[in-house]
């Protein structure tokens, strides 16, 4: 797949569930700068619903996008989030 | 719509348009005054957590936590049995009781002997194990890290004589009900759990 941004921070949440993968996406936000693209991989289905939603309503992030892949026999749900 | 509105004498026009800049500048004037009363323009929630049990401990953290991460101001106020979330030993010893709970699956009978709350509680607490579900302990700690204020209603410490060391760091005692109605005024979301 063709990216059309650099990731520059990544963050993994796999093996953590409700309401880890968005508090700790929102702590890492937190600490990165404008225009950084944070890399979140998780293991929770509902995280890319909870990362969607929250992504929607919080100012200064933008969802960029989600994939599903198959790592190591279990689904990852990969989110990128720029800083704005 | 008729084009030919009468003429209007400059006189008046201009008394009007005076009179709309000063009507202008009294209500800036009073917006201004109510947005310093309300203060900052975050958005707020206020949570009170009256529950002990470990399946009611879960929800008040979670959504505490999660609103912290929207942004929001968030203040969870701890009475009675919900003192024990706060409470650095017995958080991590929260009970559940099958009694009383259809969605368990034992009957109430049986529940009801000896020990079988503690059967029950480890049943779940492998639950919550096995789901990578988050434990209390790491809820508390994190939803500290992000700002959310843990309040210990200062009548129930004493009613069930806890020790104000018995709870984790930057929990506030020392607060009553009128601290939380504040809050719950202030707050744009009031939960009861």
């Amino acid at each position: 797949m063709t990216q059309e941004f650099t990731t520059t921070e990544t963050l993994d949440v796999r093996g953590q569930n409700c309401p880890m993968p968005v508090v700790k996406t929102k702590q890492s936000v937190d600490d990165l700068e404008s225009g950084d693209v944070l890399e979140v991989l998780a293991t929770d289905p509902g995280s890319e619903s909870d990362l969607g939603g929250w992504a929607d309503s919080t100012d200064g992030v933008a969802l960029l996008e989600q994939d599903q892949t198959e790592m190591d026999g279990e689904t990852v749900y990969t989110h990128y989030v720029r800083v704005e | 719509m008729s084009t030919d509105t009468p003429p209007v004498e400059d006189e008046t026009e201009q008394l009007s348009r005076a009179e709309l800049q000063a009507r202008v500048e009294e209500l800036e004037s009073r917006l201004s005054d109510v947005e310093a009363e309300t203060g900052d323009d975050g958005q707020k929630m206020s949570i009170i957590a009256t529950k002990g049990t470990l399946d009611m401990a879960y929800p008040p953290l979670i959504l505490a936590s999660t609103a912290a991460a929207f942004g929001y101001d968030v203040t969870v106020f701890h009475t009675f049995w919900g003192l024990d979330i706060l409470h650095e030993e017995h958080s991590k010893n929260l009970k559940l009781s099958s009694v009383g709970n259809p969605n368990m699956p034992v009957p109430n009978v049986v529940a009801a002997l000896p020990g079988m709350d503690r059967v029950t509680t480890s049943m779940m607490e492998r639950k919550i194990d096995g789901n990578d579900t988050a434990t209390i302990e790491e809820l508390i700690e994190t939803s500290l890290d992000m700002g959310v204020e843990f309040q210990a209603c200062q009548m129930t410490i004493d009613l069930l004589d806890y020790d104000e060391d018995d709870f984790y760091d930057g929990v506030r005692t020392g607060v009553g009900a009128a601290t939380a109605i504040q809050d719950m005024a202030d707050a744009d979301i009031q939960l009861l759990v």
